[in-house]
């Protein structure tokens, strides 16, 4: 059946109606009342207390966050995607190779690395549909429908922390968690701070997951948080601090 | 004018038919990359970029080469290029229009690729990049397709293309220079942070891409009776000269500033590339044969008595043209990921997929660029004055 010239101008007028309802509706978005609040979520990495519990805490950071987020094991390195991993001293800060004294000292150090979500994110400068953002609250977040796969974000990314999805990530999940979407190929991603935790009032999944309680989660722009109170106490660091990316995820290291 | 690309000798159509046999298997080859993703190229978590974009960033200086033709014939109104100014502006669109193409097949999410204009970010580079290339595929059709056209129907180009042909001339270094921001603009990559790229693009470009018109000129000179003319090729091949000295001199700066600083880490890149690195030597012989080639182009462009010859200055122009692929391309790209932010090396081989999709695209380009040349020289040709008397061509 053909349609009829005046049917199509009904559904003309219909559609328009439509997207100027949606359009009146979209834009009014109000954070949920449980949420936690915040200007600059940090992480403040305890690598002495994962040194001493490194033997009996079996990596729960690392298992919590990616069956949490359906995080795909990949047996080929080139094509393996993580969110959250474990790393040597010299990987992890390799501008201090040179220098023997402090790497006999941490050499045995595990450090775990994940997205440092800098307060001045190369990554989110480079993406050519902004499909890599940063947030009010200073999460670095990821949008899997808007990403064309171009990888520029990794290229500029000076710490390895993005994975592309090379292969269909689906057959490599080994439980699909229902709550949090599963990637397609061809997109990047990485870990998001547990924005869907935090919208909720946890904290993020590492944080709680950690049996020595060795991770620290709080707001930087608020004095009286206790990550403050931790980083002017012990000695922290920061990742490739001359970059000047400015990263949000502190390691304590004395 | 598209009649002229529809009548051909034979070898014309073998020829077109041996470029698309090659587009076909590329298809094939994209068609299996569609289906599983870029997972059947042998680019890695730590190598995400690979022969792709270094086929696209070397493209793009043979695009931006032509400018080298068009401005001196406009700008400086130098006749003798004047047979050859269409061909600049011709190779220039299929050079383009190969760019786009590695850009495409480069993307994890290929249907996606408008995103970049639904929601266009001015602060990325590849936003720019994407203008740029397209106004610049534009603006070489409208000015290269026109001035034809006026030949064609035996009158001179309309006074309004000439603010065109102007933009184009200042259009052309900034693709090339948009393209090396890509790279220098990056924190974290000891190989590509460095002010000197975009300069290093636009010599390698200037001496890569007229090095081509001078090798395909002199092709045409066999195979389609086209003569662009001594002194044209001359003009060229003293252009290609000076273009790729600077080039060589850009890379002897790098080379002097990552090893009399000292500093190990602008040093660990071009030590990967050129010696190994960790046991990892995957590309040594690939940039030894680039900088061995490039010595023996130096060699015979810089002697006048080689560079006159045309077959010696053919020998050139190819080495030239294959130092600046080698170099600007895959080395340009597996330096900048070697060593990983880790200061760990993961080694990049292109898989047979993956170079089976780049020479299709190749071949693309090529099949582009043949059908706007036979369209090109059949005009040129129609104007020529032509008289067979009794058996013998005479022209004039």
């Amino acid at each position: 059946m053909a349609i009829k010239r005046r049917d199509l101008l009904k559904l003309g007028g219909l559609t328009l109606i439509g997207t100027a309802a949606s359009a009146a509706v979209g834009g009014v978005y109000t954070k949920p009342q449980e949420a936690l609040k915040g200007s600059r979520w940090a992480l403040a990495i305890d690598v002495v207390k994962c040194k001493e519990n490194r033997a009996t805490c079996g990596l729960k950071c690392v298992e919590v966050c990616h069956s949490l987020h359906n995080v795909p094991s990949i047996p080929d390195k080139k094509k393996e995607i993580k969110w959250i991993w474990e790393e040597k001293f010299e990987h992890a800060f390799p501008e201090h190779e040179a220098n023997h004294y402090l790497n006999e000292k941490l050499h045995d150090t595990p450090f775990l690395l994940l997205c440092n979500h800098c307060d001045n994110p190369p990554c989110v400068r480079v993406c050519p549909t902004k499909a890599t953002f940063k947030r009010e609250d200073g999460i670095v977040m990821m949008d899997y429908h808007r990403c064309i796969g171009c990888r520029f974000c990794m290229a500029a990314c000076p710490y390895g922390a993005r994975s592309f999805n090379w292969i269909d990530p689906r057959p490599f999940i080994a439980k699909v968690n229902p709550e949090y979407p599963s990637r397609m190929k061809g997109v990047v991603e990485k870990c998001t701070l547990c924005y869907e935790r935090i919208a909720e009032g946890k904290i993020p999944a590492c944080v709680e997951a950690c049996p020595a309680k060795a991770i620290v989660f709080g707001d930087l722009r608020n004095p009286n948080d206790e990550i403050n109170k931790i980083l002017k106490e012990r000695l922290a660091v920061r990742r490739k601090e001359e970059l000047t990316t400015y990263p949000s995820v502190f390691y304590l290291i004395g | 004018m598209i009649e002229k690309a529809l009548t051909g000798s034979k070898k014309y159509w073998l020829w077109l038919a041996f470029l698309g046999t090659l587009i076909f298997i590329g298809f094939l080859c994209y068609l299996l990359q569609w289906k599983i993703g870029l997972g059947i190229t042998g680019m890695s978590r730590d190598v995400s970029w690979g022969f792709y974009i270094a086929n696209f960033t070397f493209l793009v200086g043979v695009a931006a080469s032509a400018v080298m033709v068009v401005l001196p014939y406009y700008w400086h109104n130098y006749k003798d290029f004047g047979k050859i100014t269409v061909l600049g502006e011709f190779l220039a669109i299929s050079a383009v229009l190969m760019c786009m193409l590695f850009i495409f097949v480069d993307l994890g999410q290929p249907n996606r690729v408008l995103n970049v204009l639904r929601y266009p970010t001015p602060n990325s580079v590849f936003f720019f990049d994407a203008c740029v290339l397209s106004g610049y595929l534009l603006l070489n059709l409208l000015c290269g397709w026109t001035v034809l056209h006026a030949e064609y129907k035996g009158t001179k180009y309309p006074s309004w293309l000439k603010p065109f042909i102007y933009l184009a001339i200042l259009w052309a270094p900034s693709i090339h220079i948009v393209t090396a921001f890509i790279y220098q603009g990056i924190p974290g990559r000891h190989f590509w942070l460095t002010a000197i790229m975009a300069p290093r693009f636009l010599a390698s470009a200037f001496s890569a891409g007229p090095a081509l018109i001078i090798i395909l000129a002199l092709l045409l000179k066999r195979v389609a009776n086209f003569d662009a003319g001594q002194k044209a090729i001359q003009t060229l091949a003293k252009i290609v000269t000076y273009a790729f000295v600077l080039n060589l001199l850009f890379f002897f700066f790098e080379v002097f500033t990552a090893f009399y600083s000292g500093i190990q880490s602008h040093q660990a890149p071009i030590k990967y590339l050129f010696a190994g690195l960790h046991g990892h030597a995957e590309w040594v012989p690939f940039m030894w044969a680039s900088y061995i080639l490039a010595f023996i182009a130096l060699i015979l462009l810089v002697i006048p008595a080689t560079r006159k010859n045309e077959t010696t200055l053919a020998v050139a122009c190819l080495s030239v043209f294959i130092a600046a692929w080698i170099d600007k391309g895959i080395g340009l790209i597996t330096g900048g990921y070697t060593p990983t932010p880790f200061e760990t090396i993961t080694p990049y081989r292109p898989t047979l997929p993956e170079i089976g999709i780049a020479i299709g695209i190749w071949a693309l380009g090529f099949f582009v660029l043949t059908i706007l040349y036979k369209i090109a020289l059949g005009v040129k040709e129609s104007k020529e004055l032509r008289v067979k008397y009794q058996g013998v061509l005479i022209k004039k």
